[in-house]
């Protein structure tokens, strides 16, 4: 029975979970179930990897109406990989929210700010489970609303600015989401992604399907900020509750990227997306823009939330430079780039959330001397920083390692050599706080500080951990995404 | 024990001690007691190594495939062993140098600089093991990260300068050009494992092979060639134990050793020279040992005089196995080893000048034979070597270049090797001669940082002088096993090639791209 409805469950327990955190309004109280709910969600999730691998893809009928008619959920391996990675992400990140949360947001909102994580949790859950198109936009909603709340919940002033401006970009690019849907379903007179791509071939005048995929394009790069789409999210990741930030940064361009590569590779199909305008090239370019513009802006960042933000936008070029690449070690990288860059940057922002909770802010002036007082932290901060510089020996490493192939494959040398330069400005950007933790003496409120509490400091150390151990052991994330990148290519249903 | 077992403890045994030392960081005594115990014991498993190596054993293990084409795997060749025999031996002799430099001068962080330091020499255990490149790769990064912390081991302003080129040139070296050319030679030859013979032969020709030997050389920042050497004076601001066995034995001659690696075991010394692609490295290690002599002819202070001889001195190695011949390429193993143990000789008389009598300038080393005879022996002994003369171990890689250069008719690199030995001779000569024979400059008393009364530096620095010293003669004495795996080397590489020519294969299943 519970087997059986999984797909299901994976969605609905962090729903129930968001609505009992507001009834019992109790801060620790709800600490706790989002903890219980985000230690059950991946259970569910690693469930249906296992089944995908081993009978291949889940269909599943919501309320018993089947598809087309009612709503599909569809767990294929994409789909399985992303909801393991996010729940995992949260299931790792949730023991550490406790004291961070309670540092920064107060009392009477705490509550909320559970709701808002679980609701968050769900949207983003939905959308990568979901097989029907407007369903995913239901999700999306969710997701960002619930998202723009709890970066507005942030103790800085300038969050609710962040959270407008988020507002409104991630309101412009929900829209274009749904002007497209709305084409698709005038062309084919079907939502679900399967049954669309079907009727895709009978269209008969491809021009409306263009511009629905124009739409598709800008509006959902919007929610994952691809350069130059980007400016909501520095702000955003800078004053948002550590906590949420380095929840976000792991996740929630994760969810908007699978979004793409679903309408990209599995309702459009590749002949159609690539064949015909120049998307490839145009994904191209702007990832390589976003690679070194966004790298370069954040050489210059002294508030290291921010810093981290617009690394972020370069790495997110990193994973659609792979989807520009269009060929299976591209994708693969750009796939394996998901959870790489998910577990590389969840472990930065725990360690600077560490920070945060000791000296109340991130300035690159409250870093100085801290790896005198808070050791470990700044130990985990230098190894996750490795992996965004992609040493060989992390998980970065991998990601690089599949670009440069696929970029060998179309025979662009050129581009080998501009992905490593573009790991070399991140030897700046990373080795700058480096520099002013370990050679600068501690000065003021540095003096006094210690290690963060260990209900932070062994989550942010599991993470920094992974971001070594997906760099030498790479079955569950390179392996499974190279399996990935071959299915979409081929076009497998 | 096997010998897969036995590499595998050379590799854990340092990354051990990383761990363990900082657990008694507030009993220094108990904390360098690990540090000698654990290179005693590394000392041990290298031995047993050497003699299965000497009888011919090849040991192979693969760890891990990090992905399908990237397999985590060691092998020993004999190459790789004299590195590791090389590095294993003079950790125990540094230890001791250490604990007496160290203590000698106050040093502060000493818990992280033994830290750093057992670190850095897994990473050397893994460079000298690796059966591909990625693996060499992987601990060539390891390398560099985890000496940086030794090289800014100061703290001050200077320090934080000279860790900053040391790291963007290291770094940027490895993975602006060396990364890439890994890459590419993956992409072309659907390999990356060191084959005797090399991988190159009938995949990869014309432009792109001199193109990707460039990018090899170039990318190398470890071996100094130039200009990419700038990072090695910068480094000198380290203390004087890091200089001595990383600037002047691990980190520099695992750039070397790549180097030798990468053209006999990836492109193929026979290959190579039949194809003419790595005429011109010739020249650039010629160009490098001559400008290297001469700048370090000009250099007052006694590191960065003893810095720029290992730029020249480095490319030796370059040079004789772009001489291209068997010969030579024996030489070029044989100088590592014997390099290694005269440049830290001279290291650890350096240091023992400054812990003494705080002397750090040539110009201040008049008459200090007098006082400091162990030392100053030590650095003759060491200066000797460098020029290439018998008794000492620099006498030996010298012959072998030479008569490799000379069969083959490379008139050049005869002339740049006998012109380099005459520049060495420059600039060791003069400071052993004013060291012993001219009387103390009466004006130094003045010098408010000079120390004038004192006598030999401590202990510890003593005793590892004297043996490095005794060791660059004996190695002179006792080539045998040093000469052995050397032509075990080339045998194996030549053998190869000469008894089956590979008719040029065809690119396996998917990685046919060309």
């Amino acid at each position: 029975m519970i087997v059986d409805n999984l797909p299901a469950l994976q969605v609905i327990v962090p729903l129930l979970g968001a609505i009992l955190c507001v009834l019992v309004r109790r801060g620790w109280l709800a600490w706790f179930i989002a903890l219980v709910v985000s230690w059950i969600v991946p259970l569910i999730a690693v469930a249906l990897i296992l089944q995908v691998l081993d009978g291949g893809v889940i269909s599943y009928a919501m309320g018993g109406w089947a598809p087309p008619v009612g709503i599909e959920y569809r767990v294929d391996l994409l789909s399985a990989f992303v909801l393991l990675l996010i729940s995992m992400v949260g299931a790792v990140m949730l023991p550490y929210a406790n004291l961070s949360v309670e540092s920064e947001i107060s009392d009477g909102k705490r509550a909320w700010f559970y709701a808002l994580y679980l609701l968050c949790m769900t949207g983003m859950l939905g959308i990568s489970i979901t097989g029907d198109a407007f369903n995913a936009f239901v999700f999306l909603e969710v997701s960002s609303l619930s998202t723009y709340a709890m970066i507005a919940l942030g103790k800085d002033r300038r969050a609710l600015l962040a959270a407008y401006q988020y507002l409104i970009m991630g309101t412009i690019g929900a829209t274009f989401y749904v002007i497209a849907i709305g084409i698709l379903y005038t062309m084919t007179g079907t939502l679900n992604m399967v049954d669309m791509s079907g009727r895709l071939g009978d269209v008969a005048t491809v021009r409306p399907l263009f511009a629905a995929l124009a739409f598709l394009t800008v509006g959902i790069s919007l929610k994952f900020a691809l350069f130059p789409l980007h400016s909501w999210l520095p702000n955003a990741y800078a004053y948002a509750p550590t906590f949420a930030t380095a929840f976000l940064a792991s996740t929630a361009t994760k969810a908007a990227v699978y979004l793409i590569l679903r309408f990209f590779f599995s309702v459009y199909g590749v002949a159609l997306v690539f064949g015909i305008h120049p998307i490839s090239e145009m994904l191209i370019a702007l990832s390589l823009m976003a690679m070194f513009g966004a790298s370069i802006v954040a050489v210059y960042q002294d508030n290291i939330k921010r810093m981290l933000a617009y690394s972020s936008v370069a790495q997110i070029g990193y994973i659609t430079l792979g989807f520009g690449l269009a060929n299976v070690p591209g994708l693969t990288g750009g796939v394996v780039h998901l959870a790489n860059h998910a577990v590389t940057k969840g472990a930065l922002f725990l360690a600077v959330g560490g920070i945060v909770y000791r000296m109340g802010a991130a300035h690159l002036d409250d870093f100085k001397g801290i790896g005198k007082k808070m050791p470990l932290t700044m130990a985990g901060f230098t190894i996750a920083g490795l992996s965004i510089i992609g040493v060989p020996g992390t998980a970065g490493f991998i990601s690089k390692w599949y670009l440069a192939i696929a970029a060998l494959e179309h025979g662009w040398g050129w581009l080998v050599m501009l992905l490593v330069l573009s790991s070399l400005i991140s030897v700046i950007y990373i080795g700058r706080v480096v520099e002013v933790a370990y050679f600068r003496e501690p000065e003021g409120k540095v003096m006094n500080a210690t290690e963060m509490p260990l209900s932070m400091l062994i989550p942010a150390w599991v993470m920094i951990l992974a971001t070594i151990y997906f760099g030498i052991e790479t079955s569950w994330t390179a392996g499974i995404a190279s399996q990935i990148a071959t299915d979409l290519l081929a076009g497998v249903q | 024990m096997t010998s897969q077992t036995l590499i595998i403890l050379a590799l854990v045994l340092p990354a051990l001690t990383v761990l363990v030392i900082p657990l008694f960081h507030r009993q220094p005594n108990l904390r360098e007691t690990i540090t000698i115990t654990s290179s005693g014991l590394l000392f041990l498993t290298i031995l047993i190594l050497l003699i299965r190596v000497l009888d011919g054993e090849r040991p192979s293990i693969e760890l891990i495939r990090v992905v399908p084409d990237l397999p985590i795997s060691f092998a020993i060749e004999p190459l790789g062993m004299i590195f590791a025999a090389v590095a294993g031996t003079l950790w125990i002799v540094n230890s001791i140098y250490s604990i007496g430099y160290m203590r000698g001068n106050n040093e502060p962080r000493q818990t992280q600089f033994y830290m750093c330091f057992a670190l850095a020499i897994s990473a050397t255990m893994g460079i000298a093991f690796a059966d591909n490149l990625f693996t060499l790769f992987l601990f060539y990064e390891v390398l560099t990260l985890s000496t940086y912390p030794l090289v800014t081991h100061k703290g001050n302003a200077e320090a934080k300068a000279g860790g900053r080129k040391y790291l963007i040139i290291l770094l940027g070296t490895s993975t602006v050009l060396l990364l890439p050319a890994i890459i590419w030679t993956w992409f072309l030859t659907g390999s990356m494992t060191f084959t005797i013979g090399g991988i190159m032969a009938g995949k990869v020709d014309g432009l792109t092979l001199g193109l990707l030997l460039a990018l090899y050389v170039f990318g190398i920042g470890k071996a100094a060639v130039m200009p990419m050497h700038g990072w090695l004076p910068a480094a000198m601001v380290a203390p004087t134990p890091v200089s001595a066995l990383l600037h002047a034995v691990a980190v520099v001659k695992a750039g070397v050793f790549t180097v030798v690696k990468v053209i006999v075991y990836i492109f193929g010394i026979d290959y190579l020279a039949d194809t003419g692609a790595g005429d011109w490295l010739l020249y650039i290690a010629g160009f490098t040992i001559l400008m290297a002599s001469v700048i370090a002819l000009r250099q007052d202070n006694l590191k960065r005089r003893l810095a720029f001889s290992t730029v020249s001195q480095l490319s030796y190695v370059v040079l004789a196995v772009a001489i291209l011949s068997p010969i030579s390429a024996i030489g070029a193993a044989m100088h590592i080893a014997a390099h290694a143990v005269s440049k830290i000789t001279l290291f650890f008389a350096a240091g023992s000048l400054y812990t003494a009598a705080h002397i750090t300038k040539i110009s201040q080393m008049r008459g200090i034979g007098r006082k400091m005879p162990w030392t100053m022996t030590a650095f003759a002994i060491g200066g000797i070597s460098m020029i290439g003369l018998p008794p000492t171990a620099g006498f030996l890689g010298k012959w072998f270049m030479l008569q490799g250069a000379m069969e083959g008719g490379k008139w050049v690199a005869v002339g740049i090797i006998i012109i380099s030995t005459i520049l060495n001779a420059g600039y060791f000569l003069p400071v052993i001669v004013s060291a012993f024979l001219r009387p103390v400059d009466p004006n130094a008393s003045k010098d408010k940082d000079i120390v004038t009364d004192h006598g030999e530096a401590p202990l510890g620095i003593v005793i590892a002088l004297t043996l490095t010293a005794a060791g660059t003669i004996a190695l002179f004495l006792f080539p045998g096993p040093l000469y052995e795996l050397a032509s075990a080397m080339v045998d194996m590489g030549t053998e190869v090639t000469n008894v089956a020519p590979e008719p040029p294969a065809l690119p396996v299943g998917g990685n046919s791209h060309e």
